[in-house]
């Protein structure tokens, strides 16, 4: 029972970052009908930042704030420079572009700071709460890792509902052609997404590197289960993402709890199969369904 | 404004060249072949030709460059195939070349001749091939790369699960196989040379090639290969003509993962291993920038991309090497590299070398102004 207490709360804590990947890539998507497969080795790009900084400064939150601040200028970059080319309609061209970004950036942060496996200091302690006599798989670390993802998605929450620049960027994933006509800077707002979408991703390369090792392609596998917990939720939908994400994380962790860790991306791949066979339109999307 | 990617048309031409009957009456017609297959068949023999030159003028690190050359272009012609042909992105050719790489690791030990395991690494491959066509029929774009994805990363994670017959994170070793005396015995006929078991490798590699190349070439000029196009430029008029659009997804799948076992197959006898490490989501991603650099569709270009997979490494290291960097750094900037051609292409020239030097040619020889090429992209 302990055991299983402890599955679960270890997969809602890697859940949290899930959905936070998963967040990241819908924001693109949702903005720009682009599946970021860069998302990963750009986080990775910034988590490497971060690592240099706590290392010389000694504080992981003087490193997650550079991270993020990385994140919103890679992400600006990359869509300014070439995403923004690939132009609408081209779904496979903009597929291969993120997949070579995906490619140029993960060989360059092994050119800049090496191939080899590099411990990222965790945020605060990675031993278990105590209950009474037994200790369980909460630990303060995973209540950071909580807190931030879900301080970032209330954020995101506000921004999309409550401001001015919220709703201009809603007008401009919802209708591009109809927000520029009402005087809406499209383009703009288009950066902007990036910009917040990597932010996002970046945090979710910091959580996931705390307290373990960091190597450059270390986010490969949350690449694919952050895809995974998107489509699970449908792409379309941020509430969805971050459920899709939780229970992307408690299914992994019991797969990796009591079948093996091997296993885990082949859980993934069956969760994607199964979701887009039953349900292609995600459990979440509200949009009628369309042919994926 | 940036074009959509275009694939080039390989059997464009090909398909049109009827069979009317009187055609072969003519002395000019016997020696021209006119005919689809025979027109395949003597471009087959004339690469045989320069693949015997070719192996026998250069030495054996040459040699092995091109046995390495020769499986990355089957499995760049498969996925060629199915992603210009059929409009079917796929990341997990890496993935499906591990099949083929495992199978020849478990079947060669057996004394199975070399050419029954390639072809039976072909066969499970497509039926491997077939399970995630099958899934993957219902998915376009974004949703189809990610699926692939998810599978290049899980099925490796299969080669660790079951290490005792598939030798865990070390892999499998492959016996390398003896080249025959009858071989030895016509290359010696043939240039003098001794047999070494890389020029060996390398000549099956590309008879392998060669009997690929020509059965995709005819494969697609044929009427499959016309209804791949037909479902790759508008789905719903090929389905308003009689076209069962998942059906001939997964042959498409089916046909391009088999070419991906038999790369896989050449690639485990080259390597003698089939390791977890050698199938990683990198080497799908090099297929897909060999297949688009060299222009998507065309098997022209899924060689001359191939040439770019085993040329381009060494000679990017070595310049990263004189520029001072480490070993590991310098190896790291081929996939760098990879990388920016791939963004570069996609942005720059979108119909890859191929269909930008038919573009230019067919620009100079019909109308000197405009594009002639030019027809409306897919939507």
């Amino acid at each position: 029972m302990l055991q299983f207490v402890n599955t679960l709360l270890t997969g809602l804590g890697q859940g949290a970052v899930y959905a936070a990947f998963a967040l990241a890539l819908v924001l693109i998507w949702r903005a720009t009908r682009v599946v970021n497969f860069a998302q990963g080795a750009m986080a990775a790009f910034t988590t490497y930042l971060a690592l240099l900084v706590v290392e010389s400064t000694g504080s992981w939150w003087v490193g997650l704030l550079t991270a993020l601040a990385a994140g919103l200028v890679l992400g600006a970059g990359v869509e300014r420079v070439v995403v923004r080319r690939v132009g609408p309609h081209n779904e496979l061209g903009a597929v291969i572009v993120t997949l070579g970004l995906f490619v140029a950036l993960q060989a360059l942060a092994a050119i800049l700071f090496g191939a080899q496996f590099r411990s990222f200091p965790a945020p605060a302690g990675l031993e278990g709460f105590a209950l009474g006599s037994v200790t369980i798989a909460l630990t303060p670390s995973m209540l950071i890792t909580v807190g931030a993802v879900a301080v970032v998605l209330l954020g995101l929450v506000a921004l999309f509902r409550f401001t001015d620049v919220g709703l201009r960027m809603r007008a401009s994933a919802f209708d591009g052609e109809v927000a520029r006509l009402l005087g809406v800077p499209v383009g703009r707002m288009l950066t902007l997404g990036w910009a917040l979408a990597a932010l996002v991703g970046s945090l979710a390369g910091v959580l996931i590197a705390g307290g373990s090792l960091v190597w450059p392609a270390y986010m490969d596998t949350v690449i694919v289960n952050g895809f995974v917990a998107a489509v699970l939720g449908g792409l379309d939908s941020p509430g969805g993402a971050v459920v899709g994400g939780l229970a992307m994380g408690v299914i992994l962790a019991l797969v990796t709890g009591y079948v093996g860790s091997d296993l885990v991306p082949l859980a993934a791949l069956a969760v994607l199969v199964a979701v887009l066979l039953v349900r292609p339109q995600g459990l979440f999307a509200r949009t009628a369904a369309r042919r994926v | 404004m940036a074009a959509p990617v275009r694939p080039t048309e390989q059997a464009g031409t090909a398909s049109r060249s009827g069979r009317e009957p009187g055609r072969w009456s003519g002395l000019a017609a016997r020696l021209r072949p006119r005919a689809t297959f025979a027109r395949h068949a003597a471009l087959a023999l004339l690469a045989l030709v320069v693949v015997v030159l070719v192996l026998e003028l250069t030495g054996p690190f040459r040699n092995s460059q091109f046995a390495t050359m020769s499986y990355y272009a089957v499995a760049a012609a498969g996925l060629t195939v199915l992603t210009g042909l059929n409009g079917q992105i796929s990341l997990g050719h890496g993935a499906l070349m591990a099949v083929g790489a495992y199978t020849t690791g478990l079947l060669l030990p057996a004394d199975v001749p070399l050419l029954l395991v390639l072809v039976i690494a072909a066969g499970v491959t497509a039926l491997v091939g077939v399970l995630v066509g099958a899934a993957a029929a219902r998915l376009k774009g974004p949703y189809l790369a990610g699926a692939t994805l998810a599978f290049a990363v899980a099925l490796p994670g299969l080669a660790i699960h079951f290490d005792e017959a598939l030798g865990g994170e070390q892999g499998l070793p492959v016996p390398s196989p003896r080249p025959p005396d009858w071989f030895a015995d016509a290359v010696y006929f043939l240039s003098a040379n001794e047999t070494s078991s890389a020029k060996y490798l390398a000549y099956v590699g590309w008879l392998v090639a060669i009997v690929a190349f020509l059965l995709l070439a005819n494969l697609t000029a044929s009427r499959i290969g016309r209804i791949w196009k037909a479902v790759r430029d508008d789905e719903v008029a090929a389905e308003l003509a009689g076209v069962r659009l998942s059906r001939v997804r997964v042959l498409a799948f089916a046909v391009s993962a088999a070419c991906a076992g038999l790369a896989g197959g050449v690639l485990g006898v080259v390597v003698r291993l089939a390791a977890p490490t050698g199938f990683t989501i990198v080497l799908s991603i090099s297929l897909l920038t060999a297949v688009v650099v060299g222009g998507l569709g065309s098997l022209l270009g899924a060689v001359l991309g191939s040439a770019l997979l085993v040329f381009l490494p060494p000679a990017v290291t070595d310049l990263g090497a004189s520029a001072g960097l480490t070993d590991v750094q310098a190896a790291q900037l081929a996939p760098f590299v990879y990388g920016a051609v791939l963004i570069l292409v996609i942005l720059l020239a979108p119909g890859g070398v191929v269909g930008t030097v038919r573009a230019r040619w067919h620009a100079r020889t019909t109308a000197p102004a405009g594009a002639p090429e030019e027809r409306t992209g897919r939507s």
